[in-house]
């Protein structure tokens, strides 16, 4: 396993979001502005790094059958003790965030990852696998919440560009959100569909 | 029990803070069982079922952790609560029932990663719902979830003779309908009953 490839296949060839299409209610929902999305990103990752890592520990020892039970107690696990770090150290995002945080015990990404990679490779693989597939999700939430903050508030991460009546209101209402992220899958493919014609 | 709380409760999850298009709740599943319309009527239907029988079941469970001073536990708690649920409901339409089953078929366990069930009932504990607004608000939220991927995947079965740009074919096509229709929910949002 090299690490240049499993990132480039994280943040790009096998993108969680733009590629695999998983974890959509967090990515829409909560990509409104610029910290929201670093925020989520974060936990995600660091969510994804700890359960890849128990999990790929366990792999031996959980039975087949009830399996995806006892990825969902682990991921679960970790899902509250980020919640609570949260609510202790950034109140702020914890309040913004909301729901989200609790619902990040069913995101696909995690669950998907611990099936298809942490309960097949060792430790260390799936730690760095876990790093990957966060940065992806975690940049795909940055250029999202980027687009809609921008066009939606006229501010970049809390810093005005454009007076705020100059925002087209629409980018961040839910309309907002599904119609970047088709933008966002659209021009992937687009460009996958370039390299592809060029080789 | 007071009525118009009831009503204006499901009014709300159906049409006002429907769970897909408004709260972004139950996507996976939105985006990825619409292509056909029996299959989505099928998750719908199953949809209503979890969720309304997850309200019931979880709201004991709270008051239990609640008693315990266990609150923190919730996520644990619930999400263990729905993935046993599925489980059984599966065995349970296998044995009783297996032309339910088998019209659900792959859709059942999935819904264990449905953030809408999990949704709706974490919402339940926010709002402060009693028992019967709890279920209430379940089966209609999944109601409102049955109407939005019935609409989506009627949309989704001409949408396969458009002509879009190449880039667009299949899936962001397919977001943009939906950006649409979240458009048009949003037309809803000033309804009230009382």
């Amino acid at each position: 396993m090299n690490f240049g490839k499993q990132l480039k296949d994280g943040l790009l060839t096998n993108n969680p979001v733009l590629v695999q299409l998983l974890g959509m209610c967090s990515t829409l929902a909560i990509t409104t502005s610029v910290s929201n999305g670093l925020g989520m990103g974060l936990s995600v990752t660091v969510i994804l790094i700890c359960s890849n890592v128990v999990i790929s520990l366990l792999r031996k020892l959980i039975p087949q059958q009830i399996r995806i039970a006892a990825y969902i107690v682990v991921i679960a696990g970790f899902v509250t003790i980020v919640d609570m770090v949260l609510q202790a150290y950034f109140p702020e995002i914890a309040e913004s965030l909301g729901l989200f945080i609790p619902l990040i015990v069913v995101n696909c990404i995690i669950l998907a990852r611990a099936e298809s990679f942490a309960s097949k490779n060792r430790v260390l693989a799936s730690a760095l696998d876990g790093l990957c597939q966060g940065l992806g999700y975690t940049m795909v939430l940055l250029a999202m919440s980027a687009i809609r903050e921008l066009l939606g508030n006229g501010t970049l991460g809390g810093n005005r560009i454009f007076p705020a009546e100059y925002g087209a209101l629409l980018m961040v209402l839910p309309v907002g959100g599904f119609l970047t992220l088709g933008c966002l899958i659209a021009l992937m493919q687009w460009v996958q569909s370039k390299t592809r014609g060029g080789k | 029990m007071d009525m118009t709380r009831l009503l204006s409760i499901s009014l709300g999850a159906i049409l006002v803070n429907n769970f897909i298009l408004v709260q972004f709740l139950g996507i996976c599943p939105f985006m990825g069982v619409s292509k056909k319309m029996d299959t989505a009527v099928g998750m719908g239907f199953a949809v209503i079922f979890v969720m309304g029988l997850a309200s019931a079941l979880c709201y004991p469970v709270n008051l239990l952790l609640v008693k315990l001073d266990l609150e923190y536990m919730q996520t644990v708690a619930f999400i263990l609560v729905i993935a046993s649920l599925v489980q059984f409901v599966e065995m349970f339409l296998k044995k009783s029932m297996p032309s339910l089953y088998e019209a659900l078929g792959v859709y059942l366990p999935l819904i264990t990663t449905n953030c809408a069930v999990l949704g709706a009932v974490l919402l339940n504990v926010q709002e402060n719902y009693n028992f019967i607004e709890s279920v209430v608000y379940g089966i209609t939220g999944g109601v409102g979830f049955l109407l939005a991927i019935v609409l989506f995947a009627s949309i989704r079965e001409r949408l396969q003779f458009s002509e879009p740009p190449k880039a667009f074919r299949g899936f962001p096509i397919a977001l943009v309908t939906a950006g649409l229709m979240a458009l048009s929910f949003m037309g809803f949002s000033g309804l009230k009953v009382w």
